[in-house]
């Protein structure tokens, strides 16, 4: 069912955790639905240079979360947004078809973060 | 322990057991004959359906000319629903079910609703028990038939089936229990019982996939499964399978045979898994009646976690049991079991049903509680939704 990437991604998950000093955080998915997905970036001059997540769901969500943390890490703001759920499955070699929604969880979890930040941006100015 | 090989999924399906295969080989092989034939071979070959024919109607108490061999628990539950409600929908159209009963009866229930049939779905109790009265309640001058299962195959919670049919007989009602999880767990006894018709499948009590039987009391206006040849006194056309029928036979011999002693050696195992797991682990809740359940079944809804992670991560430790999460059924809705019985969505995903059999020993629930706690933990570690809990909320 799962590719050994999606079983080595969710025995060994990267980048699980908070970040004390995110500057973009975001929440997406609903319990009722059985996938949550938090993630945490931390961005300095336009460059994501941390991101950790927090995930209660299946073994599929707990992978395409930690696949996109790994992602995003050193990418800038814009070409972290270019990432696709369907690159994020891909990186995980694959996933069920039942469980693609997990991976658009993950792109919107990026997405939703760096709005965050973009949202804290604003203010500031 | 390490490198431990643990089954808990025993309501999912048994090991076939050696005396049960060494049954039925000769009929996989050299005793091949159609049991519709006239020769030496087919003759054999009938002799041993009917000779398992004996056992299956000994151990429910019933007349051999009352059981009739199916494919399985799936076609059991089938034809007893339809056949009945085609069967006699001139005296009525109303069908009365709970809201925990198997998909196998659920969804034929649902089929015969869009060919004009009317159904009641009677809930249960949150202790995961339907109240005879409630059924009482839903009857109507229409009512034909009652479809209650004898026990629940996720929380294993055990249906009060006589009082129920008790009910019934008392307005003519037809009725229907859905064994398959209870036979060989439970003493299952048709006349005891009352019921009219009554579901089992083999693999659930050791014996082989792909047959079942189905008891009709005899009169009971039913229409046949399928069409065809005379098979199964022209109610279930269609060449039998010789060898499943004999492994059926035997399998109910065996698991009749010591059912108490089994029962109680597995019931001391569960009672040791439900405290160990109540006192070990926080924001856990046990699903389904303490006492009223099957001997073997152990359902837990653990908070903040989701049910198809932990079962990945029992895996990783050779553990297999089941989730009533909707991750592993590929739907967004968990279990209607666990719903039913008043479970919020986000705690019924988080659900564990282990189910233990004749193999499980005191070392593989010692295992489990050993393993178990560090799971939870680790995956609430990674939830969001325990963030607060650990910060000292609630």
């Amino acid at each position: 069912m799962y590719s050994e990437k999606v079983l080595d991604h969710f025995m060994n998950p990267r980048n699980v955790g908070e970040i004390e000093d995110a500057n973009g955080v975001a929440q997406v998915g609903n319990a009722k639905c059985g996938d949550i997905m938090k993630m945490y970036l931390k961005i300095e001059n336009g460059i994501i240079v941390d991101a950790k997540f927090k995930t209660f769901g299946c073994g599929a969500a707990v992978a395409t979360s930690s696949m996109a943390t790994e992602m995003v890490k050193g990418k800038t703001i814009e070409e972290a947004l270019q990432i696709t759920n369907k690159a994020v499955a891909e990186a995980l070699d694959g996933l069920p078809p039942n469980k693609l929604h997990c991976s658009v969880l993950a792109e919107e979890a990026i997405k939703a973060a760096i709005e965050d930040y973009l949202s804290k941006q604003k203010q500031k100015v | 322990m390490q490198g431990r090989s643990v089954y808990f999924d025993h309501a999912a399906t048994t090991p076939l057991k050696r005396e049960v295969l060494d049954e039925m080989m000769p009929y996989l092989t050299e005793q091949y004959g159609n049991p519709s034939t006239i020769y030496k071979l087919g003759r054999e070959a009938k002799k041993a359906i009917e000779n398992a024919r004996e056992r299956v109607a000994k151990a429910l108490n019933a007349d051999v000319q009352e059981i009739f061999f199916t494919s399985g628990g799936t076609e059991s539950d089938n034809w007893a629903l339809k056949g009945v409600a085609f069967a006699n929908k001139d005296k009525g159209r109303h069908i009365i079910t709970t809201t925990i009963e198997h998909h196998a009866v659920l969804h034929p229930l649902k089929y015969l609703e869009g060919l004009g049939f009317e159904v009641t779905y009677v809930p249960v109790e949150p202790n995961g028990i339907v109240d005879p009265q409630k059924i009482k309640e839903a009857i109507r001058d229409d009512t034909i038939l009652i479809s209650v299962m004898l026990a629940n195959n996720e929380i294993g919670t055990i249906q009060p089936v006589k009082q129920i049919a008790k009910i019934a007989k008392e307005k003519g009602i037809i009725v229907h229990t859905d064994a398959v999880q209870a036979v060989g767990q439970i003493p299952v006894d048709v006349k005891d019982l009352g019921v009219d018709l009554l579901s089992l499948s083999a693999h659930k009590f050791y014996g082989p996939k792909g047959v079942g039987a189905l008891y009709i009391k005899k009169g009971t206006k039913i229409h046949p499964f399928s069409h065809g040849g005379a098979q199964e006194r022209n109610r279930r056309a269609g060449t039998e399978n010789v060898a499943g029928i004999v492994g059926l036979g035997k399998a109910i011999e065996l698991a009749t045979a010591n059912l108490s002693e089994y029962a109680n050696r597995l019931q001391k195992l569960r009672d040791k898994l439900i405290d160990g797991v109540l006192s070990k682990i926080d924001h856990v809740r046990l699903n389904g009646d303490r006492h009223n359940r099957l001997p073997n079944n152990a359902n837990f809804s653990f908070e903040f976690i989701e049910g198809e992670s932990l079962l990945l991560m029992l895996d990783m430790k050779g553990i297999a049991a089941s989730s009533g999460s909707a991750c592993t059924s590929g739907s967004l809705d968990p279990s209607h079991v666990l719903l039913a019985i008043g479970l919020e969505h986000e705690v019924a995903h988080g659900s564990l049903r282990i189910t233990l059999g004749e193999d499980n020993t005191e070392e593989d629930i010692d295992y489990l509680l050993e393993v178990l706690p560090e799971i939870v933990s680790r995956l609430r570690e990674m939830s969001p939704l325990y963030e607060k809990v650990k910060k000292g909320g609630n």
